[in-house]
């Protein structure tokens, strides 16, 4: 990549954010309607901020840097699209497998799996309240249920996918059933794996927004929907944006993962 | 020489009924221990499917292969197999490839490594122990493939077109390669080639197969003293007389696609 090509990509959101602000400085729209990008950085800054004055008879340097309501509620979602994430792959990875390898196992589960995963997890939340009340259980749960239908798919698809010489390979050289489960099409599933996992930490991460609109009154989901109770527009977006970044820095690291376990393939260059 | 390998009245035909095809009929075969037989044949004459049944990949239809005496239901780390397209896995180094049949028989991991590094050296890998499959040339993959059984020490090595891949030079190279290991080891190879000149450099037998039905049209001894010279008289002479035999089936194949018979 030429070097203008790399600064191409960050002049454009620059030359919309300058658009922005001179129609917010000019007066052409309402604060409240379209707040200037100053104001949202001061209110991202604001509630980056720790609250209180350092104090250290209250406790570290450190947990009062990351006091703010925005390290707060930032750490609160994560934690549950990491809790929903899991609860999501730990079934899905283990099913997709034997539904991918064995035609019995896909032939039992398959009809139930189909209509249950049209049903976005949205449509969940009224049972999920129910069912787990309110606070972390309903919201770990829609996040799981997020979850684990792209994984569990990937999965079968990419046992499906296994290279049936890989399997004699394996016969010949003597490998059992699970060695040749575990060895052998566990990792030639792999790239399908990781991109149905890529999938469902970002299906995680919009319906933990949406749950922490309903269910539990902290992490950035609620603080956007009290913000807009209050019409605080910037705030709104600053929460926004945290997503955003939230969201990018999440696949930057499955990414890293991804180059890391598939180094072996074809398709990733050194 | 006891008969290692029988095989006897092996037929094996693909689909049902009107549309199936006999890709092998009637075949009965006795190999040697230690003997090195080539499988020579046009695409299409079964001879890769005799080298399947043998490995125990598939079933036959009729007829049966016998090992010392047992009959073939399953593969088997006695029967390694060499594949055309090396068949490795591509997600193990080329050392983790290697030492894959040592770690399924649960050897200790000590003897696993040295046994690992001596294939290395002997196939002149060691240097590449750390290297995925993709980053090596098709030459380097088919060495690795054949450590890789060679670690297993089966008595039996199958080889399905291993180096019909590769380029004349390498070709030629791991030809002898093979030859010095199997002079040193001596275990029987059962190789499949679609090169008649590649039958006569390596084999004490050639059976030439027609096309399908597949059956044994000649079983060639080959008396040629080793190392064998390509360019030498009685070489040739061998050659011309297996080629004809060879252009004849190769005629039949070629009418049987004109008529639109599905080939492999």
């Amino acid at each position: 990549m030429r070097a203008w090509q790399r600064v191409s990509g960050f002049a454009l959101p620059l030359l919309l954010l300058i658009l922005w602000q001179a129609l917010a400085s000019a007066g052409v729209v309402q604060p409240m309607v379209l707040p200037s990008p100053l104001a949202v950085a001061e209110r991202w800054w604001a509630a980056l901020l720790p609250a209180q004055t350092y104090d250290p008879a209250q406790g570290s340097y450190l947990t009062w840097l990351f006091s703010g309501e925005l390290p707060h509620d930032a750490a609160a979602s994560l934690t549950r699209v990491l809790l929903g994430f899991l609860a999501g792959a730990i079934p899905a990875l283990p099913l997709g497998l034997i539904m991918g390898a064995s035609a019995g196992a896909y032939a039992l589960f398959n009809p139930l799996i189909q209509i249950l995963r049209p049903i976005p997890p949205i449509a969940f939340i009224p049972l999920a309240i129910l069912w787990f009340g309110l606070g972390n259980p309903p919201a770990v749960f829609l996040i799981a249920l997020g979850a684990f239908f792209p994984i569990l798919m990937n999965t079968i698809a990419g046992v499906r996918s296994v290279d049936a010489i890989y399997l004699r390979a394996a016969q010949n050289l003597g490998a059992g059933r699970s060695t040749i489960f575990l060895r052998v099409m566990l990792p030639a599933a792999m790239p399908y794996i990781l991109a149905g996992m890529r999938i469902g930490i970002g299906t995680a991460f919009i319906v933990v927004i949406v749950s922490e609109m309903i269910a539990v009154n902290n992490g950035l989901g609620y603080r956007i929907l009290e913000a807009r109770e209050f019409m605080w527009s910037d705030k709104i977006i600053a929460g926004m944006i945290t997503i955003g970044l939230l969201g990018l820095s999440i696949d930057v690291g499955m990414n890293r993962l991804n180059t890391h376990l598939l180094r072996w393939h074809r398709s990733v260059e050194k | 020489m006891t008969e290692h390998i029988s095989v006897r009245n092996l037929s094996k035909r693909f689909g049902e009924n009107a549309d199936a095809i006999a890709a092998l009929q009637d075949i009965n075969l006795e190999i040697a221990a230690g003997e090195f037989v080539c499988l020579l044949g046009p695409s299409g004459c079964g001879k890769s499917t005799l080298l399947n049944l043998i490995a125990g990949f598939i079933a036959p239809s009729a007829g049966s292969v016998r090992v010392d005496g047992h009959e073939v239901t399953a593969p088997g780390p006695d029967r390694g197999m060499v594949f055309q397209e090396y068949a490795l896995f591509p997600w193990m180094t080329v050392e983790q490839n290697i030492g894959f049949g040592l770690v399924v028989k649960g050897l200790p991991r000590a003897d696993i490594s040295a046994r690992v590094a001596q294939l290395l050296q002997l196939l002149k890998l060691t240097e590449f122990r750390a290297r995925f499959p993709k980053d090596l040339s098709g030459g380097m993959r088919q060495r690795v493939a054949i450590a890789r059984v060679l670690a297993l020490d089966s008595p039996i090595l199958l080889m399905d077109e291993p180096f019909g891949a590769l380029d004349a030079l390498t070709r030629r190279t791991l030809q002898d390669e093979l030859l010095r290991l199997w002079s040193e080891r001596r275990r029987t190879v059962v190789f499949v080639t679609h090169s008649i000149e590649e039958a006569i450099y390596l084999a004490d037998r050639v059976v030439v197969m027609t096309y399908r039905p597949g059956t044994i049209k000649r079983d060639q001894h080959v008396a040629l003293a080793r190392p064998r010279d390509p360019a030498a008289s009685d070489f040739n002479a061998l050659k011309r007389e297996l080629a004809a035999l060879v252009s004849t089936e190769q005629e039949r194949h070629m009418q049987s696609e004109q008529r639109g018979v599905t080939v492999d």
